[in-house]
């Protein structure tokens, strides 16, 4: 391979890879904010992600509405989803040893995947064609209408959740209950409706992600959350968990690693990349790359 | 004290289940005289159940008109279904139901080839004749070389469709250089990407690149933009519908123009719905027929009338597995599970959906494939090949 179509395939391969990421980026993001906040690592996120992309399937091809307002029916339904979850599987056991809680988001994963195997079929659904697909050929690059959406739409919804937790009431009491919840309470923050909100934020987030996987790819299914779910779990790792602008970089990141060890080396690889990275930065630095080490406190 | 009670209990529990089932069992072997009991077993739930649908709808039509035309020898056909869920372990337990309580004389089904695999062992111990209508793996009749004796198929094994493909690659469109790109948790497709390379390289050609996926991937970008790089004439995807659809999407969006060919995991309506019509243009599939074929027409007209939607391959050949077994029910004179057998082995020149067929020594039918190309998202019937005996 000679120098200028190895940069050439270098430059398709980033332009992949950000648009892979992005989608890591916002499931992560869900992740990410409910560890932040209750310290579970809610295993059901990606099965929220897919019960997103359901419902903007259904608002797409039932109710024959554009993209975007189908992105927000489905980020609004999926957050209240998110919202009920947290109340009936989790709130009960917000006392119990953690494991109890990890455990029971399994099933609350395992219970989203066959409830709606059950109600829409195992076979996978077509998204409508809800807006023309136009290709960009900018010099040897290609690049379409709908790696921009999703990169648009992906920036506008991380500065709206960096307003919301930076600039808000709600998001200084976010920020209050992730530091210490006792104490926050005693300062006269509902706990439980701060982490409700939060559930509810993270799971339209990942409803956003479902929606632009859906119309990007156009093909959804009731399992399509298990491995994305498990890749954004790692790009919140990679960037710190429970730090959201880690979540954001991490996504990407994973995202652009993946399409260069599919382009370069092998595509069989790309999942043991993914998970080597996994090891390595638990092994490395557990806190993640936007992470402090902070001693344990006795 | 109280563990010997529990035992006591659990055993009497047991014992009186097992007189019940031997009930049951007594029910289901009061056989009605003018009756042969088939069973089916298929995929009527789970994830495969598209599959498995389909073809017990095509079995059903053949023993529903041999029954209509008056039986078999005086006798009708009782077709018992048995629903395997879509998984091995439940394909076993099927089977055994099948054999054990229905007391079936022969066994069709289950659709895919994991299923099937998960069955033959039962049939053979039970000396009871199956026929597998759409496994396409070679293991399913033949295993380290010993012919199952009891076991039989009604399609063309993988082997073929590979060498079919690469010799349309190589013959018809030209082509000298080919990408492979199969699904690397499927042995349907693995077995697949290796023949095509075998027969493609024998015949001149040059296999540039070999890539995998895994099923459920949605993203191809990364890895057809390196397939890009390598500039072959064609593109080998043996894989199923699922990602094959997002496989051809993709690398028509990455501006990748060359012919894509495939096999018969494409040949599903939902690829048109997934890729789009017009990135289908320029692929190629093997499969096993084709609707605009005119030896067909009568049973693709005779299934739209049973049940009002469309054939599939998968109808098409779970008919065709029905043909075979009333065929041979018909020639051996008797309900007799090793007579059946003998007569299955001895099918010759029948006429079923998807051509003529003759059970070759390996129990494989002799049949021919046929090679669809898309267009306008309609399939259009390109070449039709009959292999040499």
């Amino acid at each position: 391979m000679d120098f200028s179509s190895f940069s050439e395939q270098l430059i398709q391969q980033l332009i992949n890879g950000v648009s892979l990421g992005s989608i890591y980026a916002l499931i992560a993001l869900g992740y990410t904010m409910v560890y932040g906040i209750i310290k579970l690592i809610n295993f059901a996120h990606g099965d929220i992600y897919m019960v997103g992309a359901y419902i903007g399937f259904f608002a797409t091809s039932m109710l024959h509405l554009p993209v975007l307002p189908a992105l927000i029916i489905s980020m609004v339904v999926t957050g209240l989803l998110g919202m009920l979850i947290e109340r009936l599987a989790y709130r009960p056991l917000r006392h119990a040893p953690k494991v109890s809680v990890l455990i029971t988001a399994i099933g609350v994963s395992l219970f989203l995947e066959y409830t709606s195997m059950f109600f829409v079929s195992p076979q996978p659904r077509t998204f409508p064609n809800v807006m023309e697909s136009v290709t960009y050929h900018m010099g040897p690059f290609v690049v379409n209408s709908q790696q921009i959406l999703i990169l648009v739409i992906t920036t506008i919804l991380m500065v709206i959740l960096t307003y919301i937790v930076q600039k808000t009431k709600i998001g200084k009491a976010m920020r209050a209950v992730s530091f210490d919840t006792e104490t926050a309470q005693l300062m006269g923050i509902d706990a439980n409706r701060v982490i409700s909100i939060t559930f509810g934020i993270g799971s339209a987030l990942a409803a956003a992600g479902g929606v632009l996987v859906g119309v990007y790819y156009n093909s959804i299914d009731p399992l399509m959350g298990i491995m994305p779910g498990l890749k954004a779990f790692i790009a919140a790792v990679l960037g710190g968990i429970g730090i959201i602008p880690g979540a954001m970089a991490g996504g990407v990141i994973l995202g652009v690693i993946e399409s260069l060890v599919s382009g370069f080396l092998s595509s069989t690889f790309r999942d043991a990349a993914a998970f080597a990275i996994l090891i390595l930065v638990l092994l490395f630095k557990p806190s993640g790359l936007f992470g402090k080490n902070t001693r344990e406190k006795v | 004290m109280n563990l010997s009670k529990k035992c006591l209990a659990m055993t009497s529990i047991v014992l009186g289940m097992s007189m019940m089932g031997a009930l049951f069992a007594g029910c289901g072997s009061e056989e009605k005289s003018n009756e042969i009991n088939i069973g089916a077993n298929f995929e009527i739930t789970g994830n495969v159940a598209n599959y498995g649908g389909m073809a017990l709808d095509g079995l059903k039509l053949a023993i529903k008109q041999a029954n209509d035309a008056g039986g078999i020898n005086g006798k009708k056909i009782n077709l018992i279904v048995a629903d395997n869920k879509s998984e091995a372990s439940e394909a076993a337990n099927a089977a055994t139901k099948l054999i054990s309580t229905d007391k079936v004389k022969v066994l069709v089904g289950p659709a895919t080839t994991s299923n099937v695999l998960a069955t033959t062992q039962i049939a053979s111990d039970n000396k009871i004749p199956l026929i597998a209508p759409t496994g396409t793996s070679p293991k399913i009749t033949v295993e380290n070389g010993q012919v199952k004796p009891f076991i039989f198929r009604s399609c063309f094994i993988d082997p073929l469709q590979g060498d079919v493909m690469a010799t349309f690659a190589s013959k018809t469109l030209k082509a000298k250089t080919a990408a492979v790109f199969i699904d690397s948790s499927s042995d349907y497709s693995k077995s697949l990407g290796q023949v095509f390379k075998e027969k493609f390289e024998a015949a001149g050609g040059k296999v540039l690149i070999e890539e995998a996926f895994l099923q459920k991937d949605q993203d191809f970008k990364s890895t057809l933009t390196k397939i890009k790089a390598a500039n072959a004439d064609v593109i080998f995807v043996p894989a199923y519908y699922e990602e094959v659809g997002k496989i051809v999407k993709q690398a028509r969006e990455l501006g990748i123009t060359v012919p894509m060919l495939g096999t018969d995991g494409w040949d599903d309506a939902k690829l048109v719905e997934i890729a789009g019509a017009a990135s289908l243009d320029n692929t190629f599939f093997s499969t096993h027929y084709s609707a605009q074929d005119k030896e067909v027409q009568g049973f693709v007209e005779a299934f739209k009338a049973e049940y009002n939607k469309d054939a599939n391959v998968f109808a098409a050949l779970g008919y065709d597995a029905g043909k075979m077994l009333i065929d041979a029910i018909k020639r051996a004179g008797s309900d007799d599970p090793e007579k059946i057998r003998k007569a299955l082995e001895e099918t010759k020149d029948l006429q079923v959906a998807t051509g003529t067929i003759t059970i070759d020594k390996n129990h494989d039918p002799i049949k021919s494939a046929v090679i669809l190309e898309m267009k306008n998202g309609e399939k259009i019937l390109k070449e039709k090949i009959t292999p040499k005996e």
